[in-house]
């Protein structure tokens, strides 16, 4: 088994050095079926792992190599596989080869295929060094290693300049939560001696009410390193405040959208979270922050989701707000309920992705869904395909969505933890504006009459099987990924499932959730119905309403359009002054003031002395060495003749 | 021991020297057969001291904390010849022995005039940076320290670009005034202590009023040549001036002797200054690292976005050697090396488009990645290295020094950590305006990717970058045990209460 371990996470390595190395040479046909068969098999095994995980009920350690050591600190290249760990195998794996398979149809007119298909298998490798480490720091190797991966294909068109910023904003934005990230590491060392997640874990209660020395304040340890945790979490999840980035992120190719930005990488803060969940649970005030960030992320990205006409923005701004979702179930300790959400999430997220991609595929890469409609007529299985994940992701009775999402609502309504009244709500409502995204993106792009150009319409671009095979699989774990594993992730089979690799104190916020009655319980249902309805009227029955809504209510039309203001706000704040202050300290530190009162206003001071010196081109290097050998001459006859003092 | 390693490291001192009296002696009536016979001694020179000084570092005595490779000859007075290496310097000088090839293979079209010069400068160069690292005696290491400023001097004033005189006679003031200040510190200490061995020297208790002061002049010098904030000046303007194989070496070495100068004199000698004085270097530290990171965002010549990235990164390296604990310091050391050669092979890649273009104007370039994809996927690579992504080198460094910080006061460590975003920001700005964009300049289009002999100049510095970053054990090995001397000997207390400190 460990060898199948490694090979898991080493053969989309192997991909990505042969394609990386010898692409071009092996050719591009060769490039992409390389690397999806590596994936590929890499997927066969996860799932092989994941049967002997979930049901026969091991766990694995496998060491690879030392990493470094230095004084009291060390730590290796390890995997360790538990059940937490092998449902993100399976997840990253199977997504993974599907987005490659689906990629040989999409990007089938890419001039540089081994590029692309190298980078995919890189960030799959980068991705499950994360999610198998067994400690802090390969972790955070994975985490970076997926942000480069992430950069490096959001500016896979390079000669877009927005393609670039949206690179550079992705990698830099993700770099300040890494920021929060690794001073967590540094606090978790100094508190308890070790990165490793073996110890961390085991020794967390002992720490439960250590003091730690932070910035100038003692405040409780465990806290501290969670809310620092977190902030990374907050940054590769993009929740509220540095979720500035992910939008952009659409720049990159449509599989890229569907499989980082959408399917994994952005899950990995969800995952640090619930691999932390031993040490979280001795936090709870970083728990009540977890929860009302995620809440309100939640809320703000559907709120930003409802006014958005480009298709890839619209599921972008779903899949922030679903892993708001995620993130208020771990706050209010509902960790197996946000893994569930998680793994539901990838299959439908990456089908509505794909989906999307197939539509732009079609209509010669349009995005603007105000260019498009009655879609259905030129790509009905698309439609089909759309319609499936949209009542998924809105949960629709017993589609995946359904159960992981209605579990997550019913959590913070059960529960009593700080911010789970707020997280509720929030759902709710979120639900209510999820479901009228969705409809509005199913009914602008594939209803009504069509607003593209003709020849658009008359010659749309024909999508082949590597379009349908993985959206049809993708569909079908959308349809029955909740139905068959609820009782596993939160059902009856969980402690068995979950074998303490997430772990909790205070009661299990799960068996309450399962007794939430009335209208509490059904509340999303209905707002998923009621969502569906005001999609219906204002986009198929009333057409007018959306525009006269927007004259109104104009302000609040701008700011939600807007996105909150945020990018004029971080513009405001960060962006500008770095640049002034950095042309400030340059003309006016360095040159004016260091250089002129240094080596210029001296040069100045002495310039009728050395007027004659400046004659002479290289005047004072010659003047240098020659000072330096008579102080030298000088020095050395000193200690000849005084014995150096003895 | 074989004669070999008695008398290795008078060996790699000469063979340089050799290798440069060969080429004084080089003659043809054709000078291009001339220059090329110049260029192939200097290469095989390199590579023989480059195999000597693995060989030392293959016989190296991990375990052994004390000097090893140990010379000692009467020479002029009470002047010694006395050589040693110990954890701290044995890998500055592989450093050293791995780069000069790699020099003299960049300047292998760059430079045709004066080419015996030039190749002549480099190898006395070298001479003189291994025997900064080696010297044992106070005043043999004084004359390295100063000497090796001429030779680089030479390169900058005759090879270098329009600017070069402005920037030797920068070079020149600033250094002055450290030297002078510390050849009166090395007097006085001569004086006091009655020996000229640096391991006496380590071990003489200087008064603390002495300490002090004599601290404050070997700082002096040291922070010139790391260079500090807001002593840094000169390192911009020497680096665009510079021709490609000077830059490299500056930031790959020259810039080094300031951090071992730190980890041999002010450290050990001076301990208790040190301490006393730590939190002006953390606070110089601190300043350089968003100071000049805020600058480099705004540069608009590449080799001078890289010099002030080396003013931040070497911000780190002071942090790590006086937070004056394991991690710290080993870290600090750590960070020397990676610099060393991602830095110089960042300068390398300037190299590259500047002997295509002659310009090392940012905006006259864009789109490279269309045209030049090895050289794109390098110099994306060795940014990455440079911003300090896990996996490769300038992780590993930079991960130990904040550690070490925090350990210090997480104040050090969170204000230096900013440093990391500010370094992803201005080189993935330099890497979007060079290698990505479009590419619609004439004169660019026509730029040809790597050749050959240029693969083979980054293909070692990939190797390297990645096996420190994977499996850096190999290089903190060596270091372990001198590092934990140096810490046990004068710094003990300190580093007892930092773990009382992490509880």
């Amino acid at each position: 088994m460990d060898t199948l371990i490694k090979l898991i996470v080493f053969l989309p390595l192997l991909g990505f050095l042969t394609v990386g190395l010898f692409g071009r040479p092996l050719g591009n046909g060769f490039s992409q079926v390389w690397t999806s068969g590596l994936v590929s098999i890499s997927a066969i095994l996860s799932w092989v792992v994941f049967w002997d995980v979930g049901f026969a009920h091991n766990t694995y350690g496998v060491h690879v190599l030392s990493w470094v050591s230095s004084g009291d600190l060390s730590f290796n290249w390890a995997f360790q596989v538990d059940t937490l760990t092998a449902v993100m195998l399976v997840v990253v794996n199977s997504v993974s080869a599907l987005v490659h398979w689906y990629s040989m149809g999409y990007m089938a007119d890419d001039p540089s295929k081994p590029r692309f298909f190298g980078y995919l298998s890189l960030f799959t490798f980068a991705m499950l060094m994360l999610v198998t480490s067994d400690n802090l720091v390969q972790m955070f190797f994975g985490w970076e290693g997926v942000g480069l991966a992430s950069y490096l294909l959001i500016g896979y068109y390079y000669h877009k300049p927005s393609a670039n910023a949206a690179a550079i904003k992705a990698f830099v934005v993700n770099r300040v939560g890494d920021f929060g990230f690794a001073l967590g590491i540094y606090a978790c060392f100094l508190l308890m001696g070790s990165v490793e997640f073996s110890t961390i874990f085991a020794d967390a209660a002992n720490y439960k009410d250590a003091q730690f020395h932070f910035l100038g304040g003692d405040y409780h340890a465990l806290t501290v390193i969670c809310v620092l945790l977190f902030v990374g979490a907050m940054g590769k999840s993009a929740q509220l405040g540095l979720h500035t980035w992910l939008p952009d992120a659409m720049e990159g190719p449509t599989p890229v959208s569907a499989l980082i930005h959408a399917a994994t990488m952005v899950t990995a803060g969800v995952f640090l979270v619930a691999r932390f969940s031993p040490v979280f649970e001795f936090a709870p005030d970083a728990l009540a922050l977890v929860t009302i960030v995620g809440a309100a992320t939640a809320i703000f990205a559907a709120s930003v989701g409802l006014v958005q006409n480009d298709i890839k923005r619209v599921i972008a701004y779903s899949t922030c707000s679903q892993l708001g979702y995620m993130f208020f179930a771990l706050g209010v300790s509902a960790y197996g309920a946000a893994i569930f959400h998680l793994f539901t999430h990838a299959f439908f997220k990456a089908l509505l992705f794909l989906g999307a991609g197939t539509v732009i595929h079609v209509m010669h890469h349009e995005q603007d869904m105000r260019k498009m409609g009655g879609v259905r007529h030129v790509a009905p299985y698309t439609f089909f395909m759309m319609t499936i994940g949209t009542l998924a992701l809105t949960g629709f009775p017993f589609m995946a969505g359904f159960y992981s999402k209605d579990i997550i609502i019913e959590a913070a309504y059960a529960s009593h933890a700080y911010g789970s009244g707020f997280a509720y709500l929030m759902g709710v409502l979120a639900a209510l504006f999820t479901s009228f995204y969705s409809w509005r993106l199913v009914f602008m792009t594939f209803l009504g009459e069509s607003r593209a150009p003709a020849e658009v319409m008359k010659h749309p671009h024909g999508a082949n099987g590597f379009f349908w095979m993985p959206l049809t699989l993708l569909a079908i774990g959308a349809v029955v990924a909740g139905v068959l594993t609820h009782g596993l992730f939160t059902g009856e089979e969980r402690f068995e499932f979950w074998r303490g690799a997430v772990w909790t104190t205070q009661g299990d916020v799960l068996d309450e959730a399962h007794h939430v009655h009335g209208l509490a319980k059904w509340a999303p249902t209905v707002m998923m119905v009621l969502g569906f309805l005001l999609a219906y009227y204002m986009y198929i029955v009333n057409k007018a309403v959306p525009q006269q809504l927007a004259k109104t209510w104009d302000g609040l039309y701008a700011f939600l359009l807007n996105k909150w203001y945020f990018d004029e706000l971080y513009n405001f704040l960060f962006v500008k002054p770095a640049f002034a202050i950095g042309r400030f300290l340059w003309r006016r530190g360095d040159e004016q003031t260091i250089d002129g009162l240094g080596p210029n206003g001296v040069s100045s001071a002495v310039a009728f002395v050395a007027a004659r010196v400046r004659k002479v081109q290289t005047g004072y290097l010659y003047h240098y060495a020659f000072v330096m050998i008579i102080g030298l001459a000088a020095a050395v006859t000193w200690l000849m003749t005084s014995g150096g003092g003895h | 021991m074989t004669f070999l390693e008695e008398h290795l490291l008078s060996l790699m001192l000469s063979v340089p020297v050799i290798g440069a009296l060969i080429i004084l002696m080089v003659r043809h009536k054709d000078q291009a057969q001339a220059n090329s016979n110049v260029r192939w001694v200097a290469l095989l020179t390199t590579i023989l001291t480059f195999f000597l000084t693995l060989y030392m570092w293959m016989h190296f005595d991990a375990s052994n904390a004390d000097f090893q490779f140990v010379e000692k000859a009467k020479w002029v007075g009470d002047i010694q010849y006395y050589l040693g290496v110990d954890g701290i310097s044995v890998l500055l000088i592989v450093l050293t022995g791995f780069l000069m090839p790699i020099v003299v293979l960049a300047s292998w079209d760059a430079i045709t005039v004066r080419v015996k010069e030039y190749m002549i400068a480099f190898l006395v160069l070298e001479m003189l940076m291994i025997g900064v690292f080696s010297a044992l005696d106070i005043f043999l290491f004084y004359v390295f320290f100063e000497g090796g400023l001429i030779p680089m001097y030479l390169i900058i004033g005759v090879w270098g670009g329009a600017n070069r005189i402005y920037a030797s006679y920068k070079f020149f003031l600033y250094t002055l005034l450290g030297s002078v200040l510390m050849l009166v510190a090395v007097l006085y200490m001569i004086m006091t202590a009655g020996t000229l061995e640096i391991p006496a020297l380590m071990d003489f208790p200087f008064s603390p009023e002495a300490q002090y002061w004599l601290w404050l002049a070997f700082f002096a010098s040291f922070a010139v040549k790391m260079p500090m904030w807001p002593v840094h000046t000169w390192l911009p303007d020497a680096h665009v001036q510079a021709p490609t194989g000077g830059s490299v070496i500056l930031a790959g070495v020259l810039l080094k002797m300031g951090g071992y100068g730190f980890l041999r004199f002010s450290l050990p000698m001076f301990p208790d200054a040190t301490q006393e004085l730590a939190w002006l270097v953390f606070g110089l530290s601190i300043v350089a690292i968003i100071y000049t990171s805020l600058v480099a965002l705004v540069q608009n010549d590449m080799k001078k976005l890289i010099a002030y990235s080396s003013v931040a990164h070497m911000g780190f390296v002071t942090i790590g050697i006086f937070v004056l604990n394991v991690n710290g310091i080993e870290g600090a050391i750590f960070t020397m090396l990676s610099h060393g050669i991602v830095s110089g092979a960042l300068f390398l890649l300037v190299g590259v488009v500047y002997d295509r273009l002659h310009t090392k104007e940012i905006s006259r370039y864009g789109g490279l990645a269309t045209n030049m994809k090895v050289y794109a996927v390098s110099f994306v690579f060795f940014s990455m290295a440079s911003i300090g992504l896990p996996g490769t080198s300038g992780f590993v460094g930079e991960f130990l020094v904040l550690i070490g910080a925090y350990k210090a006061d997480s104040w050090l460590a969170f204000l230096a950590a900013t440093g990391v975003v500010l370094g992803a920001a201005y080189m993935l700005y330099l890497v979007w305006r060079v290698i990505f964009g479009v590419l619609d300049k004439e004169d660019v289009k026509t730029m040809k990717d790597l050749s050959a002999r240029e693969k083979l100049i980054f293909a070692p510095l990939i190797a390297v970058v990645l096996w420190m970053g994977i499996y850096p054990n190999s290089f903190l090995e060596p270091i372990h045990a001198s590092v934990a001397k140096l810490i046990a000997d004068d710094f003990s207390a300190p580093a007892a209460q930092d773990a009382a400190h992490g509880r």
